[in-house]
């Protein structure tokens, strides 16, 4: 027999704050439809990114099986489960980015920032990752830097860009 | 109705059924990989894409609900291409190299690819590859094979209640598995390696042993619990090499419990091969007929000397009809009742109004139509895991299930309310509930309104009250925990009354698979077949083991895990003169106080019947035959009956024992029996100062002695977790005991020590100790009140 015992909350008082003004948004048998807030919410209180852990508090929080929490988390690409850099570049390198040049963009990008896919910069400026199509494809080659997107990229259109990050 | 047709046959179908559903039960095959009748319709594999006329692509059958005049093909070119492009993408990542992969042969992607796929691939960059995952005992995985059909993830969120798998990661990166390592623990875990179309995840156990065209196959019915799931083994070479359902909508549907599905490796450790006798201390290998020659005379002299009401026989209630019949019919031909299946049972006060047979009062198919139900002493869904999988389906449709337990179980559906309570106090509570109907204006049986008279009763037993009496369909049903039970009658009683006024059916879920059956073939000490009274009554099995009997024939059971009371069982068994044991197993603790051990077949390896809760017949042959001398139970009785002088021991086959049992029931069997009021409440008559309760269950994986041997399922968490005893965190403050700390408990003066685990589960002032398993052998479950020793 499975053993049931109390576990403390991870949370903090503000998170869990934040977190309950999303829950109250959704009928109350629906909890679980502020996942992706909550994910957000716990995120930007980890410093940019998701332990397991922290998952596991968000689907005891929110009353769901914590592998369904696991599945939006690695789902969505604005979800990050190591430790990352201050601002993330989300680079796509799906077919419709290909088709249109993500390969040069990749390489320019990591040409610049002197690291590979799924690097951090040393100064832990940015961190670089490759991601699936972001739905963007009319506007291919894109990339995501933190919550913005950036399409048509070139490289030149690249170092303007990043050249307004201090 | 509609009328649609595909393939120029005219069909009639349901409007809104799915083009596959129709095109199924006209015969008419459309491959598939992620549809399952009995899961939700994800649509996600395509490989069923069929040409609709008029419709501009091709359509997904399993996703494209009839239309009335729809003409479908699912053989024209247009469906071909698009089958076979579907094909070729599920290729594209999955290994070639079937050879190789345990699912080689019975695999639907393999099939379809044959039937359906082109000889070659246009295809000829790297195939992504995907870590294997560790889910567990039970279930192997290759996840490179998968293909997304994510069948297995809607079995858990769907069907097991319970969801361990999932899909992470996206695009290209997807991967069905925990994410983090896990195992999988659902109860019915093992049925994904059936729905699995490819070679991802398949059966640890069996793994790399056979190809499936090497097996032969039987058809059987699952002996571990009392719904007689329908199973077919598989074996090789006389050996079983793996136990798959088959389908009974009536019982299983095409579900088994994973106890059903590995139990079978416990088939082949401790076997007993020869017939041995003891002789002055010494053990020795005879022939049977040297062995039943002195059972006999052994027989026959202790009944000549001390009489025969000496002798008792105790057998497994999963024994086949055919053998509990000969049994008891051995018995009383030596002049004895002394015969009873009802080794864990306490109280046989009520075994004068009992029914014919122990029954569910419902058919097993019809629990998930229920509106309410209220189960006394279960964990359904761990002791009877399909009729759990019924009653969740009832929850999922709106009924209200509660529970009066001992333990907060934990269950994989929304449970309406649960009491969790001392074993002292079932009574009071159903008292209670009872109390709450009749506060309410129901009209009690006669002397139950006195006898509640003054129970409290609170917001929990109304709520239970009312939800009874709110539906046309609701069922009152004890479990293994309440037939255990110390004061059995009462809980019979009050639970019967409460279901009376609430117009619920009431039943329970017995011990082993052929509890039902048992009673039926008169393997009671009161009651010959088919419920007549016995002309003499005998000892029940309690009586019998604590009345240190002459002689003792015992059919298919461990005493020192099988009875309640181990350590007085040991003890009765030793000092008499003649102990003779018909196991199919054979340890140490066997050889020390049996006198002689005769080897007799599972139910693998014997035809037999087993007669489930809902009182339904079912035959089924030997899958192998014996290992060795052992022989099947049946024909070692038939000898011995015969070599003891009994009359009537002639028969040539199992079928004619059946069929005279057959023969004397009737078709129109008492199944409610009699009620009588009980004549107190001894609420807290047991509950003594200083000591706290016992509240134990026998864990799923403990059940008999073949599913003790079954490795695998031993090494799953369900089994791991019945090494310790449980108590709250009150009580085991109150004691000054902390987690994982060695505890010992005594009682009747027997003590066991094990380490604690504080669980919540455990009402107040009580402590959970499993039964069955080695580490609690010696304790005496038939106690409510122990001691804790310092
Ligand atoms: S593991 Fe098997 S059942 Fe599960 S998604 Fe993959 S192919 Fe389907
Ligand atoms: S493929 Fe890059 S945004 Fe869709
Ligand atoms: S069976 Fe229809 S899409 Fe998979």
């Amino acid at each position: 027999m499975p053993e049931k015992s109390k576990q403390p909350s991870l949370f903090s008082a503000s998170v869990k704050a934040e977190i309950d003004k999303w829950i109250k948004r959704y009928p109350a048998d629906q909890k679980r439809s502020a996942v992706i807030p909550a994910l957000h919410v716990v995120q930007r209180s980890n410093g940019g990114w998701l332990t397991t852990e922290s998952m596991d508090a968000v689907a005891d929080y929110l009353e769901m099986p914590r592998i369904a929490v696991y599945e939006v988390g690695t789902f969505y690409s604005m979800f990050v489960h190591e430790p990352t850099g201050r601002h993330k570049i989300n680079v796509c390198t799906n077919v419709s980015c290909m088709l249109c040049g993500s390969d040069e963009i990749v390489s320019h990008l990591q040409k610049r920032l002197g690291i590979k896919l799924g690097e951090t910069t040393p100064d832990n400026k940015f961190t670089l990752r490759e991601v699936e199509c972001l739905a963007a494809c009319g506007g291919a080659p894109m990339m995501q830097v933190n919550r913005d997107y950036h399409e048509d990229l070139t490289p030149e259109k690249i170092d303007e860009i990043l050249d307004g990050f201090e | 109705m509609v009328t649609i047709e595909i393939d120029g046959q005219k069909l009639e179908a349901e409007s809104g059924a799915m083009l596959i559903e129709v095109a199924d039960k006209a015969g008419i095959h459309i491959p598939r990989f992620c549809y399952h009748d009995k899961l939700s319709i994800a649509a996600n594999c395509r490989m069923c894409l069929v040409d609709v006329e008029k419709a501009p692509k091709p359509l997904p059958a399993c996703a494209t609900p009839v239309m009335d005049g729809m003409t479908i093909h699912t053989k024209s070119a247009k469906a071909l291409a698009a089958q076979r492009g579907t094909m070729e993408f599920l290729l594209i990542n999955h290994p070639l190299d079937c050879p190789i992969c345990d699912q080689g042969g019975e695999c639907e992607l393999q099939d379809t690819a044959m039937g359906y796929g082109s000889s070659t691939s246009d295809y000829a960059d790297v195939k992504r590859v995907v870590k294997d995952k560790n889910l567990g005992a039970l279930i192997n995985t290759d996840m490179t094979r998968c293909i997304h059909c994510t069948r297995c993830v809607r079995f858990g969120q769907e069907i097991a209640g319970i969801m361990e798998l999932g899909t992470t990661g996206r695009g290209e990166h997807m991967e069905i598995g925990t994410y983090i390592e896990e195992s999988v623990d659902s109860e019915l875990s093992g049925n994904v390696i059936d729905l699995c179309p490819v070679g991802a995840l398949t059966s640890k156990p069996f793994r790399y042993t056979s190809r499936p065209w090497e097996l032969t196959s039987s058809e059987t019915i699952a002996p571990h619990d009392c719904l007689g799931s329908n199973i077919v083994i598989h074996s090789r070479f006389h050996e079983i090499k793996r136990a798959l359902p088959r389908d009974n909508e009536d019982i299983n549907e095409c579900w088994i419990s994973d106890r059903d599905r590995f139990s079978y490796e416990g088939l082949n450790n401790d076997r007993l091969l020869q017939p041995m006798i003891k002789e002055r201390g010494e053990w020795k290998e005879v022939d049977w007929e040297t062995a039943l020659t002195k059972v006999a005379q052994d027989l026959n002299k202790i009944k000549d000397e001390h009489g025969a009401n000496n002798i008792g026989a105790l057998l497994s209630p999963s024994s086949t009809l055919e053998e509990s019949f000969l049994l008891q019919k051995l018995m009383r031909g030596l002049g004895s009742s002394n015969v009873d299946h009802r080794l864990r049972q306490q109280d046989f006060s009520a075994d004068d109004i009992a029914p014919v047979y122990p029954n569910l009062g419902l058919r097993i198919s019809d629990l998930e139509n229920l509106n309410a139900a209220l189960l006394i002493g279960s964990n359904i869904r761990k002791e009877q895991p399909i009729a759990g999988h019924r009653l969740r389906k009832a929850s999922l449709s709106g009924a209200n299930i509660s529970f009066v337990n001992g333990i907060d179980y934990e269950f994989s559906f929304d449970v309406a309310e649960t009491i969790v309570v001392a074993p002292s106090r079932y009574t009071s509570q159903l008292a209670g509930i009872a109390k709450a109907l009749i506060d309410s204006g129901a009209s009690a049986p006669d002397g139950i309104a006195n006898l509640v008279a003054s129970v409290s009763v609170n917001d929990a037993h109304r709520a239970i009250a009312q939800q009874l009496s709110g539906g046309d369909n609701s069922a009152v049903i004890l479990g293994t925990q309440a037939l255990h039970h110390l004061d059995y009658a009462a809980i019979n009683a009050l639970a019967t009354a409460i279901a009376k006024m609430t117009n619920s059916s009431v039943g329970s879920l017995t011990d082993g698979a052929n509890s039902s059956g048992a009673w039926l073939a008169g393997a009671v000490p009161h009651r010959v077949v088919d419920g007549a009274a016995a002309s003499r009554s005998g000892l029940d099995a309690q009586k019998m083991l604590a009345n240190h009997l002459k002689a003792y024939v015992l059919l298919g059971i461990e005493p020192e895990f099988d009875v309640a009371n181990a350590a007085q069982a040991i003890n009765g068994l030793s000092t008499a003169d003649l102990t003779v044991m018909l196991t199919p197993y054979v340890t140490d603790a066997m050889r020390a106080y049996a006198d002689v051990l005769l080897p007799v077949g599972p139910f693998s390896e014997t035809s037999g019947t087993f007669v489930n809760v809902e009182g339904c017949w079912q035959s089924f042959t030997g899958t192998i035959p014996s290992p060795g001398e052992a022989r099947p139970a049946w024909k070692v009785l038939r000898v011995l009956g015969n070599l003891c002088e009994v009359d009537g021991f002639d028969y040539t086959s199992s079928e004619e024992v059946r069929d005279e049992v057959a023969r004397m029931s009737s078709d129109d069997a008492d199944l409610a029996g009699g009620w009588r009021c009980p004549t107190e409440l001894k609420a807290n008559a047991n509950e003594v100062r200083d000591s706290i309760q016992a509240v134990s269950d026998v864990p799923l994986y403990a059940v008999d002695a073949t599913v003790r041997r079954a490795s695998a399922l031993q090494n799953t968490v369900d089994a791991k977790t019945t090494q310790s005893v449980g108590m709250n965190t009150q009580c085991a403050e109150k004691h000054g005991l902390s987690n994982a700390e060695q505890v010992r408990l005594s009682v009747s003066g027997t003590e066991i020590s094990l380490p604690l685990q504080i669980n919540d589960r455990v009402p107040d002032d009580c402590v959970y100790v499993p039964a069955a398993v080695p580490a609690t052998v010696m304790f005496d479950f038939s106690q409510q009140a122990v001691q804790i020793q310092r």
